[in-house]
């Protein structure tokens, strides 16, 4: 048996669907609440949030596959993602890319085999002042050098 | 100079409600609630207020435009900041969220608005959060509400966060996205002041646009136009990043000299090195050389330079880097966001990436630039939203302005530069 709503999914589609004149609205809300329970939207999500929301399950597939935060497969329990758009790159964060792929062996948009680091590329993270810039889950690491680079990760990894 | 969008950022009491009306917040809103909405939206029109999003249209006139009907009126206020180079509403949101609440709470009563979105970017979650809370702070001091402050005006504010796409800064994407579609800009017109959200006429500002509100209401429309320059009032939040000395968030009259906010108030180039390149709003915004930013940061003034305003973000790049990588990297960051409904952009901008990457990684040809240039002069005018024409001037003013660099790379066959941008602790 694949996925099925927990009972904090189920309210928070009660309490989204009334703030919207059209309960569509609160697709992509309701999706940002899976992905952070499941740590993705899995297949049978998509088929309920369709459901629940009385729209084409195609609409909210196409929902899925169009924003760069929602993911339909698992990730490492920490994600990576460095900015290399232009402020970030001036500053430095090519380098740090390749200091990050040799200390984790993998490239960017891979999982390493432990599953405990994931590492993207990402486009301006809205901190061009303070780059290079990462952020990892909810935190974002600013003036990054590869240092302190190795530090964040020797933290995670001891943090599990 | 006295700052007013950025007053508060080194008042971290002023996050909180309290902390926020001991520093004189929310007294606009009262004053405001206190005159007639069309005496309210007088004063912005009096303040010359443009808007700070990019497109630079004047936000009294806008406000004006909603139809005389009795279909339920929305403000939507656009936090999906994602031009490469800005990063003022992410301090906006997190370090005074109550300065732009008072902003809403103005504009919905003067455009007669019962609801308000903050469309905020996936990406900004902790902004999201501070929203969340100070929304909760206001609605339990009755400013927010079925009557705020006591009086007629009933109003209901809803964060809404994205999740992860840059065309959504696009007002009609923004729309899409938040009706729970793919942000797919629409066809104009209609212009979202009659069918805008779910259908209703509906206002979009930006945050910086909506941040200014208070300010204007508490000093008067005229006096904050005269904070400026003609057709264009007060101040705004310019984001230096790059080869700077001092990168940071700058609060500046507008039409502050584009020369002077680099050498002087961001500390000139580091390293003492060369000033080669700068793009003065955002990445969309055509490329200035040394000798042309000499000029004023308003909108007549990059304008008649050959470039924009667009989000003030100014991106300072120094001798030591590879314009044809600049471009690469923007036509990739395009590539990447192209919302993929109209043709000339999808294939524009694929077609710029893999001839600038040929060009780049040395085994490109003249044909290549070729190739370049005509992706650019196909995406100009041809599509339904302006991505496509911001990522054609944008990427084309490298083409055009520095062509001997792209010329040297097809000659060498290599990179004649250092392999990657150098970064600030190898430079210094």
């Amino acid at each position: 048996m694949g996925w099925t709503p927990s009972g904090r999914v189920v309210k928070r589609a009660d309490e989204l669907v009334p703030l919207y004149p059209d309960a569509g609205a609160a697709c992509i809300p309701l999706l940002h609440e899976i992905q952070a329970e499941a740590g993705f939207v899995p297949e049978e999500a998509v088929a309920w949030v369709a459901r629940r929301l009385a729209v084409p399950r195609s609409r909210v597939a196409g929902v899925v596959s169009f924003y760069t935060m929602l993911r339909t497969g698992k990730i490492g329990r920490h994600h990576l993602e460095l900015c290399t758009n232009v402020s970030c790159s001036l500053c430095g964060s090519e380098v740090l890319l390749s200091e990050i792929e040799k200390e984790l062996g993998i490239k960017a948009g891979e999982t390493t085999k432990d599953g405990l680091f994931t590492l993207s590329e990402v486009e301006c993270l809205a901190t061009c002042g303070m780059g290079p810039a990462m952020q990892v889950g909810d935190t974002i690491h600013e003036q990054l050098t590869p240092q302190k680079v190795r530090d964040i990760i020797q933290n995670l990894k001891r943090a599990g | 100079m006295r700052t007013y969008l950025t007053r508060n950022f080194d008042n971290p009491a002023a996050r909180t409600i309290e902390g926020y009306e001991k520093a004189g917040g929310y007294q606009a809103a009262r004053k405001a609630l206190s005159l007639p909405p069309d005496a309210v939206i007088r004063e912005v029109k009096d303040a010359n207020l443009r808007g700070r999003g990019g497109a630079g249209f004047p936000a009294g006139i806008k406000w004006a435009f909603l139809p005389k009907d009795d279909r339920p009126r929305w403000l939507v206020v656009n936090a999906d900041e994602g031009e490469p180079g800005t990063f003022k509403d992410r301090r906006l949101l997190e370090n005074d969220p109550h300065q732009l609440l008072e902003g809403i709470v103005i504009t919905s009563y003067a455009i007669r608005a019962g609801t308000a979105v903050i469309y905020v970017r996936g990406e900004l979650e902790a902004a999201a959060r501070c929203l969340e809370s100070a929304i909760g702070e206001a609605k339990a001091k009755g400013y927010i509400g079925p009557t705020c402050f006591g009086g007629a005006h009933a109003l209901d504010v809803i964060v809404h966060r994205g999740a992860g796409a840059y065309i959504c800064g696009e007002e009609t994407a923004l729309l899409e996205s938040l009706e729970g579609k793919r942000g797919e800009p629409r066809l104009r017109p209609p212009f979202p002041a009659m069918v805008g959200a779910f259908g209703n006429p509906t206002i979009i500002n930006n945050v910086e646009t909506t941040c200014a509100v208070p300010s204007i209401i508490a000093m008067g429309g005229k006096a904050y136009a005269e904070l400026g320059v003609p057709m264009e009032g007060g101040t705004r939040i310019f984001c230096v990043s790059g080869h700077v000395l001092r990168p940071g968030l700058y609060e500046l009259p507008v039409g502050t000299n584009l020369k002077s906010i680099i050498f002087d108030v961001a500390g000139g180039i580091r390293g003492g090195r060369a000033l080669k390149a700068v793009f003065p709003g955002g990445s969309s915004t055509p490329v200035l050389r040394p000798e042309e930013i000499d000029v004023s940061c308003c909108i007549d003034g990059l304008h008649a330079a050959g470039s924009m305003i667009g989000s003030a973000a100014i991106v300072v790049m120094d001798d030591t880097t590879c314009m044809v990588r600049v471009a690469w990297r923007l036509a990739r960051f395009y590539r990447n966001e192209s919302c993929g409904q109209c043709t000339p952009c999808r294939e524009g901008t694929w077609w710029l990436e893999q001839a600038l990457t040929r060009i780049e990684y040395g085994t490109g040809t003249t044909e290549d630039i070729a190739i370049a240039v005509r992706a650019c002069e196909g995406m100009l005018g041809t599509t339904i939203c302006a991505f496509s024409d911001a990522a054609a001037m944008g990427v084309g003013s490298y083409l055009q302005k520095f062509r001997e660099e792209f010329e040297r790379h097809v000659s060498e066959g290599r990179c004649p530069f250092h392999s990657r941008f150098t970064s600030n602790w190898e430079s210094s």
